[in-house]
């Protein structure tokens, strides 16, 4: 007979596995905490920006196993990541500068800086610098309108930057990513 | 509606006034005094969506028009649901998806059958005024039984509601937004990598050509049209009771003889009933329950015969594929049996025997394709699987007056079938089916009882208790899988302890199935009603049968004498039945 009571055709543990080795401990955590909430899916957006955060990007396997440990189908997951400007589904660059262009900082100037960006870097909003060292991002206010124009490059606060500074502001990153390289 | 003890609420539609129970929709509430309002991604099955603004009404002093579908009544409103500028409104909300929709109607698979163009005639669309840019995406035809293309996509949801609602397979989502938005799969991926069952509902209520079967109409006229092979074709029990419909005939009416004529003026040298392979599935069927029940398990027996629920087992539930019968499909036994049996009886090298199967299913195309259903020489069992639709296109397209044959004869040896095997295109028809021959087995007396109405699942799910014997049977059915994952769940918690379980992907069953004519215009997909005509149409071809039970089939009998053997011996087992295993990606639950 081709079936046999005791065989054991599941797949559920090696794909459970195989997701929580595809994140990390407090990813894992705070989907374990929304596993506790009567609607875990209400918690997606919060733990896809976790993942984005210590992956820098969300990645297909890193989505799906999202969806299996949340037990939110996939298509909602990718629907979801797909539609919010913020999550990213590629690799970012080693520096990621978000350019705010919210009222206060257009007003001051922003667009300009940005176009400043663009043309040093040779690349337009959410691409990446070839050499993989840059990824341009707009952001919509970052709360500090009094430093406006303000930029940040990953953590960095860059306040009241003006154009003529962008390329200095580059090198000094490109700098500081061959100090810590060697 | 509300239950009829809801507050009543009285409001004014178009100058009248009327008191409906609170709860009610303005488009209900209209529909209660003869007013259809125009619509477009209402479904009434499905949840509320409000996405494509078609059903615009205006309501006083509120300023802007709003969505009858979604806006519940409230007392004194006042509603008018037509006005010049209405009209105008709608048309221009019409006029813009179709500014993003493809010119291509006359060469469109869904022409004449398609919402979006009868909408855009009702409302008076005769020109294009807006020229803008189009959305572009590629056709994705990776998988064996759906197309999906996006470009004819106007994104009104219903795809997703019902796979996700009805199917519970949740494979479809939005991706992207604005005018970069498409339906897909997670991740945009191919149907073929994804979760998607086959089962083709997305397709059954999709209002324009986004989703639809992988045609084989067109290699099908190529094998007839070949002197070098012998084209058989088999029809299963659903067609009979639907293809009258793509000739104007009143839903339910069983065209079972001008079917079988038609297919021969088509050019199929052999046609064949694939109701004789349901009564063998059930004699192979009714045996390994016996036997599982005998042995103890590992019961309870899950049906197999659906292909879009094999695909969601393997896929969702696989802990439970030990549960599955082993037996091929119909459709798989027929096929295995015509290139071998038959072939050998006719003195026909089996190489050159091409098996085509008109099938009420698009995911029997994705069955024919499973690696288990070839042949040793490594061709498909079943060379083609065409559906209602497709056969229903191809009498048109030879000149075949349909309403004026006169019935024809299926072919033998494959071609006498009792009820029992006409009635598995209805929810719960093999579990019928399999009661009937069990209930001799167990006994060893001929069954007086015939009729099972309690397991007949209209509603869509039913669990029984039957006595047959001394035996208390406790079974289930379910049509439409989220009905199904019901019924699973209570089995994979070990809630209740079930002996047999019959699982149909498809609302209503095989009648309600993904390659099913798609419903006359202002019938509604999945419509209860016409499901009900189609299966009134099989159960009135089984009561008018002489022959109600499966073993007592005189064709099946020869074919074990002659050349299976047992049931359940070991030729039986090696044509008629198969296996599963667990496929990823795995769905979630």
């Amino acid at each position: 007979m081709s079936h046999c009571a005791c065989h054991n055709t599941d797949n559920r543990e090696q794909v459970e596995a195989a997701s929580r080795a595809a994140l990390s401990e407090d990813i894992l955590r705070a989907i374990e905490e929304a596993r506790r909430d009567p609607e875990p899916g209400g918690r997606l957006i919060s733990i896809l920006h976790k993942v984005q955060g210590h992956f820098g990007y969300l990645g297909k396997e890193q989505m799906d196993a999202v969806a299996q440990l949340l037990q939110v189908p996939a298509a909602e997951v990718t629907g979801v990541a797909t539609f919010y400007h913020f999550f990213r589904l590629k690799p970012g660059g080693r520096y990621v500068i978000n350019i705010c262009l919210g009222t206060a900082c257009y007003v001051k100037g922003g667009a300009e800086v940005a176009e400043k960006f663009k043309e040093e870097l040779g690349i337009d909003f959410g691409e990446t610098s070839k050499d993989g060292m840059f990824t341009l991002e707009c952001a919509r206010c970052v709360g500090t309108c009094g430093l406006a124009p303000v930029i940040m490059i990953n953590e960095n606060v860059h306040a009241k930057v003006k154009p003529d500074e962008v390329p200095a502001l580059l090198a000094r990153y490109r700098d500081k990513a061959r100090q810590e390289q060697a | 509606m509300a239950p009829m003890e809801a507050k009543m609420i009285t409001l004014t539609i178009d100058g009248k006034k009327l008191s409906v129970p609170e709860g009610t929709t303005v488009m209900e509430a209209a529909q209660t005094m003869g007013i259809h309002i125009p619509r477009l991604c209402h479904h009434p099955d499905l949840s509320l969506a409000g996405s494509c603004r078609v059903c615009i009404v205006d309501v006083k002093d509120m300023g802007i028009y709003m969505t009858a579908c979604s806006q519940k009544v409230w007392e004194g409103m006042d509603v008018q649901t037509s006005s010049p500028a209405i009209r105008q409104a709608r048309r221009d909300i019409v006029e813009l998806l179709l500014d993003n929709h493809p010119m291509d109607c006359q060469t469109c698979e869904r022409d004449g059958n398609c919402e979006l163009q009868n909408l855009a005639y009702t409302l008076g669309v005769r020109e294009r005024l807006f020229k803008g840019e189009r959305k572009r995406f590629p056709r994705e035809d990776s998988s064996d039984s759906v197309v999906r293309d996006a470009e004819k996509c106007i994104l009104c949801g219903r795809c997703v509601r019902v796979c996700a609602e009805i199917q519970g397979v949740h494979n479809l989502g939005r991706h992207g937004r604005g005018f970069a938005s498409q339906v897909a799969p997670a991740h945009c991926s191919t149907m073929k990598d994804s979760v998607c069952i086959q089962c083709g509902q997305c397709i059954n209520v999709c209002p324009t050509a986004a989703f639809l079967e992988k045609r084989a109409a067109e290699e099908v006229f190529a094998a007839i049209a070949d002197p070098k092979l012998h084209v058989v074709v088999q029809v299963a029990p659903s067609i009979r009771a639907a293809a009258g419909e793509g000739f104007g005939f009143e839903p339910g009416t069983p065209c079972t003889g001008k079917l079988v004529t038609a297919l021969r003026r088509l050019g199929f040298d052999r046609v064949f009933d694939t109701d004789l392979a349901a009564d063998l599935t059930i004699v192979e069927e009714a045996n390994e329950f016996l036997r599982r029940l005998k042995a103890g398990g590992p019961l309870p027996l899950l049906t197999s015969c659906s292909p879009g629920w094999i695909s969601f087992l393997e896929k969702f539930y696989p802990e439970l594929i030990p549960n599955a019968s082993s037996c091929k499909s119909p459709m798989g036994m027929m096929s295995t049996l015509v290139k071998t049996y038959y072939a050998e009886k006719a003195g026909i090298d089996p190489k050159k025997v091409y098996v085509v199967a008109v099938m009420p299913c698009v995911a029997k195309k994705y069955e024919s394709r499973r690696p288990e259903h070839y042949t040793p020489w490594g061709a498909p069992y079943t060379d083609a699987v065409l559906t209602t639709r497709e056969l229903i296109w191809m009498i048109k397209c030879y000149g075949i007056d349909f309403p004026h044959l006169d019935d024809g004869r299926f072919d033998e040896p494959l071609g006498i079938a009792t009820g029992a095997g006409d009635i598995f295109g209805c929810t719960g028809g093999v579990m019928e089916a399999t009661l009937r021959t069990a209930s001799e087995l167990v006994t060893g007396r001929p069954a007086r009882r015939l009729d099972y109405d309690e397991v007949r699942a209209v509603e869509g799910l039913r669990e029984e208790s039957i006595a047959i014997g001394e035996t208390i049977l406790h079974v289930g059915v379910s049509n439409g899988i989220t009905r199904a994952k019901i019924i699973l769940d209570k089995v994979v918690r070990k809630e209740k302890a079930f002996d047999f379980i019959e699982i149909m992907a498809c609302p209503g069953g095989c009648i309600g199935g993904g390659g099913q004519p798609y419903p006359p215009r202002g019938v509604k997909a999945l419509d209860p009603d016409l499901l009900a005509a189609r299966a009134r149409a099989l159960y009135t071809i089984d009561g008018a049968k002489k022959l109600r039970k499966s073993h007592e089939n005189p064709a099946v009998k020869a074919l074990y004498k002659e050349f299976l053997g047992e049931p359940g011996g070991a030729k039986a087992h090696e044509l008629l039945h198969t296996h599963y295993s667990a496929k990823l990606p795995r769905g979630i639950r």
